[in-house]
This record gives C-alpha cells, sequence and structure tokens, in this order.
C-alpha cells in the first residue's frame, strides 16, 4: 500500500514538472522542471530494482546534460521565450492530436489488461532467488562487460566523435575573426 | 524493518506513466517554437522511453533492458553535445534560435 502511496506522489511530481516545463516563458525555469522530471525517474529506477541506472540517470543527465542546456542558454542569453507561434493554426491542433494520441494510447492499454494480454506484466515474479541481485551494479556490469563489450567499446568511439564534431561546430574560422567581427563584415 | 513486498507496485502502472510523459514531451516538440525548448522535451521523451524499458525489464526479471538503457542515456549524451553545437553555430549565424525563423532551407 505504501508504494502506491509514493508511487502516486513521485507520479504526480513528475506530471507537474513536465507540464511546468511545456508552459514556462523562461528557458531556465524550463530547464530547472527538466531537472525535478529527470530525478523523480531515477527515484522511479529505484523502484524498478534498477539502483546502477538511477545513479547513472542523476549523474549523466540531471548533472552533465542539464548542466550543458543551462551553459548554453545563458551562453546564448535566450532566457526569455515566447509562447506564440507564427503558424496560428498549429497549437490547438497539437493539443487534440496529443488527446486523440491519449485517448487511443489508454483504450488500447485497458483493452488489452482487460483481455488479460499483458499476462506478464500483471504479476511480478517474486522469486526472491532472483529479485535479490536483480538489477545490481554487479549483475549490470556482468552482461555489459560480456555479452555487449563490443557495444560498449563502440560508444566511446561514438562519444569520441561526438566530442570532435562539437569542438569543429562551434570553432571560429581560421582567420580567427570574432564573432562580432564577421557579423559586421556580412552586414 | 519494513516488509519489501509493501513497496512493489507493478510495473504496468510505470508503462502507464511513461505514456503520459512521452505525449507530454511529443505535445512540447509539436507547440514550442524554441529550438533549445524542442531539445528538452526530446530529452523527456527520451527519458519515458527508457522507463517504459527498465519497467519492462523488471516485470520480465531480464537485465538486458537495463543495460540498454544504459546505452540509450550514452547515445542520448552525444546527441545533446551534437545538436547544443549545431545551435549556437545557428545562433551565430542568424541570431536567433526561433526554428519559426529559420526558413533559409527553403526551396
Amino acid at each position: 500500500m505504501i508504494g502506491y502511496i509514493l508511487f502516486g506522489l513521485v507520479a504526480l511530481v513528475a506530471i507537474v514538472s513536465a507540464v511546468g516545463m511545456l508552459l514556462s516563458t523562461n528557458a531556465i525555469h524550463a530547464a530547472l522542471f527538466l531537472v525535478i522530471n529527470l530525478i523523480c525517474i531515477a527515484l522511479f529506477y529505484l523502484g524498478l530494482n534498477a539502483p546502477f541506472l538511477a545513479m547513472v540517470q542523476i549523474t549523466v543527465y540531471a548533472g552533465a546534460i542539464m548542466v550543458l542546456f543551462l551553459f548554453v542558454i545563458m551562453l546564448l542569453g535566450a532566457e526569455q521565450v515566447t509562447l506564440k507561434s507564427q503558424l496560428k493554426w498549429q497549437a490547438p491542433l497539437a493539443i487534440v492530436l496529443a488527446v486523440v494520441m491519449i485517448a487511443a494510447t489508454f483504450l488500447l492499454f485497458f483493452n488489452v489488461q482487460a483481455s488479460g494480454g499483458l499476462s506478464p506484466l500483471a504479476p511480478i515474479s517474486e522469486d526472491p532467488r532472483q529479485t535479490e541481485t536483480f538489477g545490481s551494479p554487479y549483475a549490470v556490469g556482468e552482461v555489459l562487460f560480456g555479452a555487449y563489450l563490443l557495444p560498449f567499446e563502440m560508444t566511446g568511439v561514438l562519444l569520441l566523435v561526438a566530442m570532435i564534431g562539437a569542438i569543429i561546430l562551434t570553432r571560429n574560422e581560421a582567420g580567427g575573426m570574432r564573432d562580432e567581427q564577421r557579423a559586421a563584415s556580412n552586414e | 524493518m519494513l516488509d519489501q513486498a509493501n513497496f512493489l507496485v507493478p510495473p504496468i502502472y510505470y508503462v502507464a506513466l511513461s505514456g503520459i510523459l512521452f505525449i507530454l514531451g511529443m505535445v512540447g516538440v509539436l507547440l514550442r517554437r524554441n529550438a533549445i525548448l524542442i531539445f528538452m522535451s526530446v530529452e523527456l521523451m527520451l527519458n519515458s522511453a527508457n522507463l517504459a524499458f527498465v519497467a519492462f525489464a523488471r516485470s520480465f526479471l531480464d537485465v538486458n533492458g537495463q543495460v540498454f538503457v544504459f546505452f540509450v542515456m550514452t547515445v542520448a549524451a552525444v546527441e545533446v553535445a551534437v545538436g547544443l553545437a549545431l545551435i549556437v553555430a545557428i545562433f551565430r549565424t542568424r541570431r536567433s534560435i526561433d526554428i519559426d525563423e529559420l526558413h533559409s532551407m527553403e526551396g
């Protein structure tokens, strides 16, 4: 019972922070709302026997990625954003489509559940020998460095390529012209 | 000592929540015109998909799902680094990151 109450509370915070992110007119506030949302998801990971992923979620997402977001927002001075769009018909259409998609998802969901199609999901396997070690850093590491060793090494190459790409995309041109000078010479 | 069974919520609830968060992220992508906020909404969608992965991994007691989430997080970090570099580059040349104003690629 207490698990349901905790789940409901954290789920409420997650949904409210997601809606807050959608509606805020300040990009910094939106980023902070997203941090709350990511921490809520880390708590869900804890509830789903994934402590390793919860810690990775907090360090990588709420830490590194959101710091990068905040850094770019402040660097560009793009804090103030408007909700207005040049396409007047788009916002109502998007909301209508979202409501239709929510309705369709839940209809499908309850239909499948009523017909017992999601039987593996309904009962949680409660074999203590399995659940005790499931999702521990040891168990995850064993699979990560066993069956997934090659993909794991390839993500290292991927990160290197991304680092080089980000440097090349954001560097100044070889002439060493500053941004302001180049903007002036373009005009 | 609290009984651990009291804390167990069936994973189907997590899957439902991940659906809601995914749709909220989708609405964000459709509604917002600021490239950085669209990016944040994409992160929200990626996270909801990760939550569904972990929920299914829990219900099938299969650790492969958790390893996959680890890879999704790595790729998301790469995507954010390159994407934000692109946004900075666009802002330098156009002085704006409002996607409505970026019609220079129109045919």
